[in-house]
């Protein structure tokens, strides 16, 4: 039996139908065309699915997408304002800090929501912060350096 | 006459010896006489064999000139990641 | 989309931007780069910070169906009988298919029917995860029902998993058929050794007798997977006609449409397939696995299919590295020269012939000068998945156990480890211990360069061990296609055929803009699929910025060609007396020296009366990638009470030829040395007595996560490849080769023991410990 859920998804309202057992992951990018989250592991290990939920950083995999009634939920579609990237997209480009990229949506929110909550990271806080993103292809140096450069954009 | 070095996996094929000569003056024409002249040689070659010419490795292009008195071997044709 | 400001501004000053070291430049005329060597941003960025590139799993069909795969849970069984007939009645399957939907089209080419076999089990199923039947349903719950109702009826055979255990004389038969390659005379008994390979030169046995120091060793590496973060994806629709369409993932569209068009016996030219943006691949997307199955799946249901791999399948059923096991021998005079090395290389292979030893036997002394040297290979057949490429295949196994000898030897002489290398380096004119003489390289340089580094006099820490230790990688070219074409505005569109896995649209548009003498932002470079070019071969083997710069160079010119006639045509003079330059054709010569250039944009305009379209096309082999080496050095800090290490301090040290992109290059070396640090201290296939994979997930099979690591330092050399028109050297693999050993030298540094077995996990690093403090 499909669930009836109404939500809010980067400041639009949204409501979807979707099976009780499904993630919402599943949801983003099976029923709402969201796809720029992406399905690493299924299981919690890789973060490529990365979205915030009030203000957190979650695995969409590991959400039900009736789970997400009444919640607030950014993807990294709603990252930009208009034609205006958000610091840490252009900071992620300057640094070359994607490869294959399949892993930088995740890093991206990841990022976003730990300088929301510490603006001035240490190297060191930014390492462990994002310690639930895997990346295959940089090996973080370039990621590193993009959030800290980000971070002092934003700090201004 | 070109001599032409074979790595060990093709040794067998020519009775153990390390080289081999072989009238040839393109890659095309060494590797029709190899499996003229050692049969055993021709999966070796239907899987893929390289072929150094004075150091730089061909390992496609069948055409290449085998020039008068240039070193030749023989090499598994590489595979990359 | 974004403003100027946020994208349009080349790179230029990264906090670990250095730019790179030129050793010499002797043969290349060209060394005035403008684009060349700039750090822009990278055409397909934008969409890859916004969530809109489109990878394997982002793209669907209409109508299309979803693909699932029933694997077997036995390390090896007869298949005795398969019965799908339930499965087929349930409301919502469209199509099962088994072995039998996909009868040999191969024609004898054996390596064609080991992947027929490897993709759909036929009779047996040879490892834990061997596909053996598969669904195509209207929704992924209705598929997983019907996976349930295939009654697979199996006889559960012998298995062996362990590389050592595969090769001894009553080993279960992996293959009953496989009789040994490369032995004299012919065996006559089976056995799991698929093949013996055998280089060197000189007389290895004389050469020991001349060493003063002997050192004899026997290493061993589990198997490891490529670990790329984006799992098998792609969408296939066959149609009655015999036409089809394939959307994938992988690193050679051209090469997957090759092989499925054979495996399902259709014609090549009617199969287009499509790379999707690639979620890494490292080697692990050179190899068709569920893209045949998917496309039998849809022309059995006349419907699209999806196929999307989970990750424990990822794990299970898709290509890993070689486990190994490696005996190692060296002799050196006490003046620190090599007298001699001899090495026997061991590489599983899964259940089908391959070529792993033999990379390994050929890399493994590749960075020395040696006047006897041999090496000797087995191809070992084992029940797991069937070995594929990942990053400089085999070489980070060989150079582990040689560059751990190296180093004690080098310790037991009582000569620095640089300068016995240096000592022993290869250089041009060396021959390799694979065959051939060297042209110019780069191994001598770097070591030199590792010698000099601040990083090798920076004070260590407690617990801390500082190693180093060298790589080497072929590198290769292979058929490239590349078409360019000059839009009526004169803004270039740069088509290419190698699949684009880290920024190579960005650096082979920088290759033609400098060829055509115009902005980087007026060329723009995409992936076409395989109906609108020739044949390419896959991105691998470091060829991708290699090779399809160079066809693009030659693209260039040949487009150049066009654009002076074109120019001629405009002014009415003959065309001798119109050359190319920054852009512009200039009329020259007494008569015409005063017309005034005409650009790119004015002579495209123009082409519509002047002979129509402008382009230029150029087919290409790519051979003489030259060859690639590095120095890394590590910095580890080891827990004696956990055995747990860290990375505190790393460096790459490795010759690029011409860096096209330096920050993508600096990525290349910084990935590699990541790849092999998660080698080296973590990861691991662990196999069960039941022959089944214990750890096919991200949370036990454990890569390197951010916190693991420290900032990893970048010298990017650049010793010219006389073989491309720039002097651009593939850079994509030889940087996985060198960490296992020079992490294993760091340990050893600190606590003189010498790790024998990776990965040096804290269990094994402990007990090592243990064994040290005990003797
Ligand atoms: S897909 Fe959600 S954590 Fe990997
Ligand atoms: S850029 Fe490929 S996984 Fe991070």
């Amino acid at each position: 039996m499909a669930v009836l859920v109404s939500t809010a998804i980067n400041g639009d309202t949204v409501e979807f139908a979707c099976d009780p057992h499904e993630s919402l992951l599943d949801v983003l990018r099976n029923r709402l065309g969201l796809s720029g989250a992406k399905e690493g592991c299924g299981t919690g290990d890789c973060g490529a699915c990365s979205v915030q939920v009030d203000g957190r950083v979650v695995c969409a995999c590991l959400m039900l997408g009736v789970e997400a009634e009444g919640r607030d939920i950014e993807t990294v579609e709603g990252m930009s304002h208009g034609t205006e990237l958000h610091p840490l997209q252009s900071k992620f480009l300057e640094h070359a800090a994607l490869q294959c990229g399949v892993c930088t949506p995740g890093f991206l929110m990841a990022a976003k929501a730990l300088l929301e909550h510490n603006p001035d990271p240490t190297e060191e806080e930014i390492r462990f912060g994002l310690a639930g993103n895997l990346c295959r292809c940089t090996g973080y140096d370039k990621i590193v350096r993009a959030v800290q450069d980000a971070a002092k954009v934003m700090r201004g | 006459m070109a001599e032409i070095h074979l790595w060990g996996a093709l040794r067998p094929a020519a009775g153990g010896a390390s080289t081999v000569s072989v009238d040839a003056k393109t890659i095309r024409e060494l590797f029709r006489k190899l499996e003229e002249t050692y049969p055993g040689m021709a999966p070796h070659i239907a899987r893929g064999v390289a072929v150094s010419i004075d150091g730089r490795i061909y390992r496609d292009d069948w055409g290449r000139d085998l020039p008068e008195g240039s070193e030749i071997y023989l090499l598994p044709r590489i595979q990359g990641g | 989309m974004a403003s100027e400001s946020t994208m349009a501004h080349p790179f230029e000053d990264a906090p670990n931007h250095v730019t790179p070291t030129v050793i010499h430049d002797p043969i290349l005329s060209k060394t005035d780069f403008r684009s060349v060597g700039t750090r822009p941003l990278r055409p397909d960025g934008l969409d890859k910070v916004t969530g809109r590139a489109r990878y394997g799993a982002d793209f669907n069909m209409p109508g299309q169906l979803v693909g699932l795969v029933l694997r077997s849970p036995h390390a090896h069984a007869k298949i005795k009988k398969i019965d799908t007939s339930k499965a087929e009645k349930l409301p919502g399957v469209k199509a099962v298919v088994t072995a039998a939907d996909l009868p040999d089209h191969t024609g004898g080419d054996q390596s064609m029917y080991d992947i027929l076999e490897n993709c759909m089990a036929r009779g047996v199923a040879k490892y834990d995860g061997h596909a053996v039947a598969a669904v195509a349903a209207v929704d992924a719950p209705t598929a997983r029902k019907a996976l349930k109702l295939i009654k697979v009826d199996y006889e559960v055979l012998p298995h062996v998993t362990d590389v050592d255990e595969a090769v001894k004389p009553n080993a279960p038969l992996v293959n009953p058929r496989m009789l040994t390659e490369g032995v004299e005379p012919k065996p006559k008994k089976a056995s799991n050794i698929a093949k013996r390979t055998e280089f060197g030169h000189g007389d290895v046995d004389a050469g020991f007798k001349e060493a003063d120091v002997i050192v004899t060793r026997s290493f061993r590496t589990e198997q490891t997977h490529q670990g790329y973060i984006e799992p098998h994806a792609c969408v296939a629709s066959v149609s009655p006609d015999g036409t089809g369409e394939l959307w994938v993932c992988t690193q050679g569209h051209f090469v997957y449409r090759n092989h499925c068009a054979m495996l399902l016996g259709m014609d090549v030219s009617k199969l287009r397939v499509t790379s999707s943006e690639i979620g890494g691949g490292f080697g692990g997307k050179t190899h068709v696995w569920a893209e045949p199955v998917a496309l039998a799946l849809s022309r059995k249901a006349n419907r699209p299919v999806k196929v999307t791999m989970t990750r424990e399948e990822v794990f299970r059923a898709s290509g890993p590295t070689s486990a190994s096991s490696i005996d190692v021998k060296i002799g050196a005079r006490k003046d620190g020269a090599i007298v001699a090395a001899d090495a026997t290389l061991r590489f599983t292979c899964g259940p089908y012939y391959g070529m792993w030893a033999e990379l390994g036997s050929m890399t493994a002394f590749a960075c020395y000068d040696l006047k006897n040297v041999r090496t000797v290979g087995y191809e070992v057949l084992v029940n797991r998945p069937k070995t594929a490429a990942y990053r400089a295949p085999s070489a980070p196994m060989a150079a582990f156990a040689v560059e751990s000898v190296m180093d004690e030897l080098a310790h037991k002489i009582g000569m620095n480890a640089v300068d016995f290398r240096i000592k022993n380096a290869a250089k041009q004119g060396t021959r390799a211990s694979y065959g051939p003489v060297y042209g110019p390289i780069g191994i001598g340089a770097t070591l030199e360069a590792a010698k000099k580094h601040p990083h090798m006099k920076a004070p260590l820490g407690k617990n801390q061990g500082r190693g180093m230790a060298c790589g080497f990688w072929f590198n290769f070219g292979g058929q490239t296609c590349t078409d360019i074409n000059v839009g009526p505005d004169g803004s270039v569109t740069l088509t290419v055929g190698t699949v684009d896995v880290g920024g190579s649209r960005a650096s082979i548009a920088l290759c033609v803009a400098e060829e055509l003498g115009v902005p980087y932002e007026q060329v723009k470079c995409i992936v076409a699929d395989t109906g609108t070019l020739g044949h390419n071969d896959m991105t691998d083997g470091s060829r991708g910025t290699f090779s399809s710069s160079m066809a693009g160079i030659f693209a260039a010119r040949n487009a150049i060609t066009v654009l002076r006639e074109r120019a001629a045509r405009m002014w009415e003079i003959p065309v001798e007396h119109v050359t190319w330059e920054d852009g512009h054709a200039k009329a020259v010569g007494e008569k015409y020296g005063n017309l005034a250039p005409l650009s790119l944009k004015e002579i495209a305009a123009a082409a519509g009366n002047t002979g129509g379209p402008i382009a230029g096309h150029s087919e290409i082999v790519a051979d003489g990638a030259g060859v690639s080496f590095a120095t890394h050095i590590a910095d580890v800090e080891v827990d004696p009470e956990t055995g747990r290490s860290k990375i505190v301090r790393y460096t790459v040290i490795q010759d690029a030829g011409k860096a096209v992109h330096p920050a993508y290059v600096e990525g290349q070396y910084q990935g590699g040395a990541a790849q092999g640090i998660g080698w080296a201290l973590n990861e691991e296939y662990i196999y069960g007595k039941d022959g089944r994979l214990q750890n096919p997930g991200f949370l036990d099979y454990r890569i390197p996560v951010c916190s693991d690591l420290p900032m990893i330092d970048t010298q990017i050399l650049e010793i010219p490849n006389p073989n491309h028109p720039y002097g651009v050297r593939g850079v994509g693999e030889t940087s996985i080769v060198p960490p296992l050993a020079a992490i294993a030298n760091a340990m050893s540094n600190a606590f003189g023991v010498r790790m024998t077995h990776v990965p040096m996990s804290p269990p094994r690093v402990l007990k090592a410990l243990e064994a040290a403090k005990k003797a």
